[in-house]
């Protein structure tokens, strides 16, 4: 034994911390609550499962090994093997009858542009029969999309690729704020856009990144993120220094592509305008390190979080694909113009898989600039990523917060700890208006429903029962 | 007259503060009962024998606020008051620190790495709390009870594997490098190292080895059930092995209940192969009390033993033929309870109440800090003519009431019967050992430092009475 005198965390009665601090002892005093209704007799289990204490070291270092970089930008056809008439969306599973207003307005768009229709309104009639179309998880083919995060087998996809292990993610191009086809917008122009980052900016980044990779190297998008997030990006909500780190890296390569000097300057104007157009890189890196955890069994790490405008669901590590879910919520936040809350539409999109790997609402306190954007304040946003520390395995030594003395941002959500806090993972997410056509209306702070964790530990427990 | 009762979700405070949030509204005028509780089931049990209606939605993370009023319009003030003595209760400077209280055990061992952590959340979700303790390389002290056997084994199993300590469950008293904790009597460093299987066990031998001047190195609590066949002793290996490497400590003293016979031979084994000498002090009938264990101690040590003080004198019995023993500590009561029967006899219809016992605790706070149900009892004996002799205990030390003479005292002043008190402290414990004597000797009682002593002198008193 030592001959320093101990300390005591206490969790329980603050008697006996008083007994303990009376002695001239340091104590460390948990404000414990009970945990969620119900969870009591599963997290036990859960917690007594020998596999978990090293399933889930294991997967928050798989996740934290990974580096993403980009190797290619190729059409969703080539990318993903997609057919005409196959639609990918963000979100757990859902079909067209319970599909939302902004995700039935992008599979309309993905309709008109993919030409099976001749105007977004006559692809109701094509989804409602259901014949010749299918709808499946973006999830559920390595990639991810924001918002409505409808893919479509024309639309070019980013490649990111872990060198390791050569598993790779895929993501489409982002299109900018206001009226795009991701909030649920099929207009004209929204669909002209698409025509021409299909025609144009697709091949002119195939280009550049083609020729970044095979001269200097793929991009380190991991890399990137750890800059970004050091100059009051969080990756999910404010892309800025990201998106211009990206644009630093491709130019030359953009310059001497061979493509046309207006080509190659509307991309420019086009990447420069659009703060969130690294958003598309940050979340299928952040995929890419949390499929590394997917599988591993006896761990209670959630490997995906993920909004279809109607159910929030959720993945876990231990419990292979399935979503448990839930109702998705509506944000808290700030209107654009005249909308208000009676506009919004539920959560939507897989952008919350950058909460799922430690950064977007968790590394809040790294952005202050948008705390206002989103409806907070400062103290609220460095709050926000301590109390995400509560609910997380672990730190992310790579990806750090300099106003929290460079701790690491907090990592790997640990679904017993949510059932035991009761405390639910924060998003930054935008808002798409609730009709189809409308696009965003505003953006906030969301939660996922509580109840899908006790469902999910529910499950964790049957199974840890069943070995 | 009337009821009001109201449901408070997602505010939280744990048993103890809200006994004595209930006991201040009780003492609020137009208030005739008050019982402010979380409503697990066995509070809304409570509650309705109380005659309140408890809402068939609360849970167990409900706050139920039930008020019985001699005046309705007392109403307001009694809630204010209820809010002002929520408010009193929590009320802490929470220094100069901006950082929120960590809500698990495994945050705040983030915070205090290597910390003992000392667990006394209900029984259900302690094992949760204590394997965080384990999984991050902490030693444990659960105070809790009611904790199911078999957590209790995976969690001893689990911090064998990791060469850690788990102390209890149901674990009053235990010191560790000095430092005590739960109910803990202050003693010298010194040569002998304690394994506890009892806590009041434990603390009277503290209190006869201090007065003989032998201080003790570390007493290690390991829970009522360590050495059931069902939890093998690991918890008693673990500590044995523990002091068996503190080179300050010269005697290893195990205290328990006679042990299940396979695991007292591993015990003794165990005991041949450590480099310390052993000295194995097992309690029950047949068995020395615990003041022929600490003679032996002294005898094994080399030292002297010393006569058990006592101090005052009874009064003369007056009639009745019933011993009544009501004790604070469990193993104190059973204790007396194997003197006595030995010596008057068993099924003579004498007494010997443990107000720690479960049966005794649901719904309040343990007898060392709450004295309220064993005065009540002491009143009714005092003027139950059968009753020849009263026979109490009081424990000193960390953790127990502030002054429990303040109220006993006056108590005891009031009865006429012969009353013998043994008083379980040391020199130097908190509330003042000589000071306690004094006012309890002063009230007309006789007070021994020795509960076997103490006994004795009882069975004395009754065989006087029924002459």
């Amino acid at each position: 034994m030592t001959t320093t005198l101990p300390t005591v965390v206490n969790v329980g009665a603050d008697l006996l911390a008083d007994a303990v601090a009376s002695q001239a002892v340091d104590v460390t005093r948990v404000a414990w609550q009970p945990p969620m209704p119900g969870t009591a007799a599963d997290l036990a289990t859960v917690a007594a499962d020998p596999l978990r204490p090293a399933a889930n070291q294991r997967a928050l270092e798989a996740t934290l090994a990974v580096t993403a970089r980009l190797v290619d930008v190729v059409p969703a056809a080539e990318a993903l093997g997609l057919q005409a008439g196959e639609f990918l969306h963000a979100g757990p599973p859902i079909t067209w009858d319970r599909a939302s207003g902004p995700l039935r307005g992008a599979l309309m768009g993905g309709a008109a542009l993919e030409g099976l229709v001749g105007t977004p309104e006559e692809a109701a009639a094509l989804f409602e029969s259901g014949s010749s179309v299918s709808l499946a998880p973006c999830h559920s083919r390595s990639a991810v999309g924001p918002m409505a995060g409808v893919i479509t087998p024309s639309m070019w996809m980013f490649v990111l690729e872990d060198t390791d292990t050569g598993r790779r993610t895929y993501c489409s191009l982002n299109e900018g704020l206001g009226k795009v086809l991701r909030y649920g917008a099929y207009s004209p122009d929204v669909l002209n856009r698409l025509s021409w980052m299909s025609g144009v900016l697709g091949p002119l980044l195939q280009r550049a990144v083609r020729m970044v990779r095979d001269t200097t190297g793929p991009i380190d998008v991991t890399g990137i993120l750890t800059q970004m997030l050091q100059m009051g990006d969080e990756a999910h909500n404010r892309n800025r220094a990201g998106t211009l780190m990206l644009m630093r890296d491709l130019a030359p390569a953009m310059v001497t592509s061979g493509m046309s000097s207006a080509d190659i300057a509307e991309g420019f104007r086009f990447i420069g305008g659009n703060d969130h157009f690294f958003l598309n890189l940050a979340m299928p890196a952040c995929k890419l390190a949390l499929d590394a955890a997917r599988g591993i069994e006896g761990s209670t790490m959630i490997v995906a979080m993920a909004r279809n405008g109607t159910d929030f669901g959720v993945q876990v590590a231990g419990t292979g694909d399935e979503w448990f879910t839930g109702p998705a919520q509506l944000a808290d936040g700030l209107f654009l113009g005249d909308y208000g809350p009676e506009d919004a539409n539920p959560d939507i999109g897989d952008s919350a898989i950058t909460e799922t790997a430690g950064i977007g609402g968790f590394a809040m306190a790294t952005a202050p600039a948008i705390v206002r954007f989103v409806g907070g304040s400062v103290p609220d946003a460095l709050a926000t990523t301590r109390r995400m520390h509560e609910i997380t395995l672990g730190e992310n030594p790579r990806w750090s917060v300099p106003v929290l003395e460079f701790q690491g941002t907090p990592t790997g959500i640990d679904v017993t700890k949510v059932c035991r806090t009761g405390i639910l993972p924060q998003i930054n997410t935008g808002m798409a208006g609730r009709i189809a056509g409308v696009g965003q209306v505003g953006a906030g702070l969301v939660t996922p429903p509580a109840e899908i964790f006790p469902k999910a530990l529910a499950r964790l427990a049957e199974v840890a029962r069943a070995r | 007259m009337r009821t009001h009762v109201e449901l408070r979700s997602g505010a939280y405070a744990d048993s103890v503060t809200l006994l004595q949030v209930s006991r201040k509204v009780q003492d609020i005028d137009g208030i005739l009962a008050a019982q402010v509780a979380m409503a697990t089931e066995l509070n809304i049990e409570v509650l309705t024998e109380m005659g309140f209606d408890v809402p068939a939605d609360a849970t167990a993370n409900d706050m139920v606020v039930a008020l019985r009023l001699d005046d309705p319009d007392a109403l307001a003030a009694a809630l204010a008051g209820v809010d002002q003595a929520l408010r009193d209760v929590n009320r802490r400077d929470s220094g100069p620190t901006e950082l929120a209280p960590p809500r698990t055990t495994a945050a705040a061992l983030r915070r205090a790495p290597g910390g003992i952590a000392l667990v006394s959340v209900p029984g259900e979700n302690a094992f949760v709390e204590a394997m965080d303790a384990i999984e991050a390389g902490s030693d444990v002290m659960v105070f809790s009870d009611n904790v199911p056997v078999q957590q209790e084994v995976r969690l001893k199993e689990y911090a064998a594997e990791r060469g850690l300590l788990v102390m209890g469950p149901d674990c009053g008293t235990a010191i560790v490098d000095g430092v005590g904790l739960g109910f803990a009597n202050v003693v010298a460093p010194g040569p002998v190292g304690i394994v506890a299987a009892s806590g009041t066990g434990c603390q009277q031998l503290l209190a006869l080895l201090d007065h003989a001047g032998v201080g003790v190195a570390h007493a290690l609590g390991v829970g009522g059930r360590d050495l059931s066949s069902d939890v093998r002793g690991l918890s008693t290996h673990a500590a044995m092995d523990r002091l068996d490497r503190d080179p300050a400590v010269e005697l290893v003293v195990v205290i328990s209940k006679p042990p299940a016979a396979e695991v007292a031979a591993g015990v003794r084994e165990h005991a041949g192969d450590l480099d310390t000498a052993v000295e194995l002090a097992l309690l029950g009938p047949g068995q020395p009390d615990l003041t022929a264990a600490a003679e032996r101690i002294l005898a094994r040590l080399g030292r002297p033993v010393p006569d058990w003080p006592s101090t005052g004198t009874a009064a003369a019995p007056s009639g009745g033929t019933l011993l009544r023993g009501f004790f604070v500590g469990g193993t104190l009561a059973a204790e007396a309870k194997i003197i006595a029967t030995d010596l008057l006899g068993a099924d003579a219809g004498h007494t010997f109440i443990d107000f720690g016992d479960d049966a005794y605790t649901t719904g309040r706070a343990h007898p060392m800090i709450d004295p309220t149900l064993r005065l009540e009892h002491l009143a009714q004996a005092a003027t139950d003519p059968d009753t020849a002799v009263l026979l109490l205990d009081v424990v000193l030390g960390h953790g127990a009431e502030q002054d429990p003479v303040a109220l006993l005292a006056p108590a005891l002043a009031r009865i006429d019967k012969p009353i013998v008190v043994a008083v379980v402290g040391t020199q130097a414990d908190p509330q003042g050992l000589e000071r306690t004597v004094e006012a309890l000797a002063d009230a007309g009682a006789e007070v021994h430092l020795s509960n076997a002593a103490a006994t004795r002198r009882a069975v004395e008193l009754v065989e006087a009475a029924s002459r």
